[in-house]
């Protein structure tokens, strides 16, 4: 097996322009205005691990994702797939991110209405001319759909013929077909009920290990990440603060903000240990607080805290940390 | 017996006419609730949750409606009353908190206004008196600083201090009960821990009974006393949530808890598989005869597809289910 990782970022940022529109800043004076949704994001995936990024709205691990398979750019950093920066790779770029592909939160928006599940499966093969012939074809459709639970007829069918649960199956079959390394997963089971993503969940864990699929899962819930990941990475206002190896971060979780997000799950042992209530809400991004962005609901915030931003110390970005204060 | 219960519904039915024919997405739903306690109601979606919440506070969309069955509020007959009445029981009785606060909120007045509107509403106060009800209000309701907020708009608050603001309007004029659908679902798990416990300490200090419809089993787990669990249309168990979710007689909810993914013993763990329970639920017009849950469960028999089963007793609980005949 092949050591280098599969995916590696390097202070990978992305900024938005959310000015108001050229006039309003003629008129008014209003300043430019840029939002900083990931900032110096650096981790690696080790091929056939699933690496999950977990946090609260708008912290970011979307945004990741979305980078990682190119559909936004990049403002700062590199992505190197398989050694290869795709941003030097110029032309090699669209060959390498054929090796990845993505799954998104909504089968609802993300298939479309008006095309037969056969065709929206059967995309990727025609684009990347991967079938020789019509026969070929239908043949690797109706692997593709056996492979995700659905029956061969399924592919006659349209979209608002399914669940919800079977058209996430759909989406895998289609980001499947065009025989990927790498799966960017982004919140794949948020909009299902749990029964189905206990479904959805473990079709993902058997086509990982009969096709050696490496995962990069988004997602916001702590027990689904504990469940599916190898390694997680935590993070804050467009920030990695804590990445570990899973059963590490939920044993012994060192940054404050994972230990907030762990004591915040609801406890279906009911033990009957209270949740420690946490003060406090995620900051508006476009004013950060200056310092750690932790700072204003951290426990442990000094005056270091406050005015200097801490740097990434052995898998974690911490004063307390790092001073063992904590 | 328990003291009388402040709500009490029996073999509620909400039907949809359609023109090929009636569909029942509630079916045969009795429970109460007591003063002071909270009823969890879980399902997944399809299960008749909402709608049942829905019956209950008379916001229930045409061409749906009430086909059967009584609802009570504290000993009154509340299904059958004339629309202008039951408008100001909700409100005065009865609140409501739904999963959007920004839908529950009008976008054009601030927070006091609408405050000062409810209670004025409701309760026989002047603006004064009812603007320094609101201030307290705002101020049981967690939110810093009332004195500043009171008039702001509701864009101006987070989803977290949206959602404070609507229970807030729900508890305004005193309540007896909430119906909270939802309530914690569009929030983050840090707010989400906030707002339940601020439910949890009304219900305790005002003696409230509160409805508590999700589908999140962390949820019910950490605020209601008691939970019925919903399966297309029906109850398939009710019980004590401890019981219920701990050792669980239904093979629908020993599936569901099965199917949660949970940190502790497992965290970490990879490939380890998690419960399934093979199937979906059944559409409206396709339940199946007998227990609607026995084309998908493991352990049924004969008598599960001929004859529809009752809530029977199962340990501390009541389950809708053959085993326990």
């Amino acid at each position: 097996m092949d050591s280098r990782p599969l995916l590696r970022l390097t202070d990978v940022g992305r900024d938005f322009d959310v000015s108001r529109p050229w006039l309003n800043r003629m008129l008014e004076g209003a300043p430019r205005q840029l939002l900083r949704a990931v900032d110096m994001v650096s981790f690696d995936v080790a091929r056939g691990e699933t690496l999950a990024l977990v946090g609260e709205s708008g912290c970011g691990k979307s945004t990741v994702a979305r980078l990682i398979v190119g559909l936004y750019a990049l403002t700062r950093g590199r992505i190197e797939f398989d050694g290869v920066d795709l941003a030097a790779a110029g032309a090699g770029a669209s060959a390498l991110r054929r090796r990845m592909q993505m799954i998104f939160q909504d089968p609802y928006a993300s298939l479309n209405p008006r095309w037969r599940v056969r065709d929206i499966v059967a995309e990727p093969i025609r684009v990347l001319g991967l079938a020789k012939s019509g026969d070929e074809e239908r043949v690797r459709i109706a692997a593709l759909l056996a492979q995700v639970g659905l029956a061969p007829e399924d592919g006659e069918k349209y979209p608002h013929e399914f669940s919800g649960g079977q058209r996430q199956r759909i989406s895998i079959a289609r980001a499947l077909s065009g025989h990927p390394e790498f799966l960017v997963c982004d919140e794949p089971t948020s909009a299902l009920d749990v029964s189905v993503q206990a479904q959805i969940l473990n079709l993902m864990s058997e086509l990982q290990e009969r096709l050696g699929l490496t995962y990069l899962f988004i997602s916001h819930n702590l027990a689904v990440v504990a469940h599916v990941a190898d390694r997680v990475g935590v993070m804050y206002l467009g920030c990695i603060v804590e990445l570990a190896n899973a059963v590490t971060l939920f044993k012994a979780p060192r940054h404050p903000y994972t230990r907030l997000l762990l004591d915040a799950i609801p406890d279906l042992g009911m033990s009957g240990a209270p949740r420690t209530p946490v003060g406090g809400e995620v900051p508006n991004p476009l004013a950060p607080p200056a310092g750690c962005a932790f700072h204003p609901r951290c426990p442990h915030a000094n005056q270091r805290c406050r005015n200097e931003r801490p740097a990434w110390r052995a898998g974690v970005a911490c004063h307390a940390v790092e001073e063992g204060r904590l | 017996m328990s003291p009388a219960p402040l709500l009490e519904v029996r073999d509620l039915r909400v039907e949809f006419p359609t023109r090929r024919g009636t569909l029942v997405a509630v079916d045969g739903v009795s429970f109460a609730i007591e003063p002071g306690e909270v009823l969890g109601v879980v399902g997944e979606s399809g299960a008749g949750k909402s709608l049942t919440g829905m019956a209950v506070i008379g916001l229930l969309e045409p061409p749906g409606r009430i086909g059967a069955g009584e609802i009570l509020l504290e000993g009154r007959r509340i299904d059958r009353l004339p629309a202008e009445e039951m408008r100001r029981l909700r409100g005065r009785r009865i609140g409501a908190i739904f999963q959007d606060p920004l839908t529950s909120l009008n976008p054009l007045y601030t927070v006091g206004d609408q405050l000062v509107e409810t209670i004025r509403t409701h309760l026989e106060l002047d603006r004064g008196q009812a603007r320094r009800r609101a201030l307290q209000l705002l101020d049981e309701v967690g939110i810093p600083a009332p004195g500043a907020r009171i008039d702001h708009y509701p864009h101006q608050f987070s989803g977290g201090m949206r959602q404070r603001v609507v229970i807030a309007l729900a508890v305004a004029a005193g309540p007896r009960l909430i119906i909270a659908d939802e309530p914690t679902t569009a929030l983050d798990v840090s707010i989400q821990a906030q707002i339940i416990a601020l439910l949890k300490m009304l219900a305790r200090e005002h003696g409230t009974a509160v409805m508590l419809i999700t589908h999140d089993m962390g949820v019910i787990a950490e605020t209601a006393h008691r939970v019925a669990v919903m399966y297309a249309g029906r109850i398939a168990e009710i019980g004590p949530v401890r019981e219920v979710l701990q050792a669980p007689r239904h093979p629908y909810t020993v599936g569901l808890m099965g199917s949660i993914p949970r940190l502790g013993a497992g965290a970490g763990k990879r490939h380890a598989r998690l419960v399934q329970i093979e199937g979906a639920m059944p559409r409206l017009n396709a339940i199946p005869p007998g227990c609607a849950f026995h084309p998908r469960c493991p352990r049924r028999f004969e008598r599960c597809g001929a004859e529809r089963p009752e809530l029977l007793p199962a340990g501390a609980a009541r389950a809708s289910c053959w085993l326990y005949g």
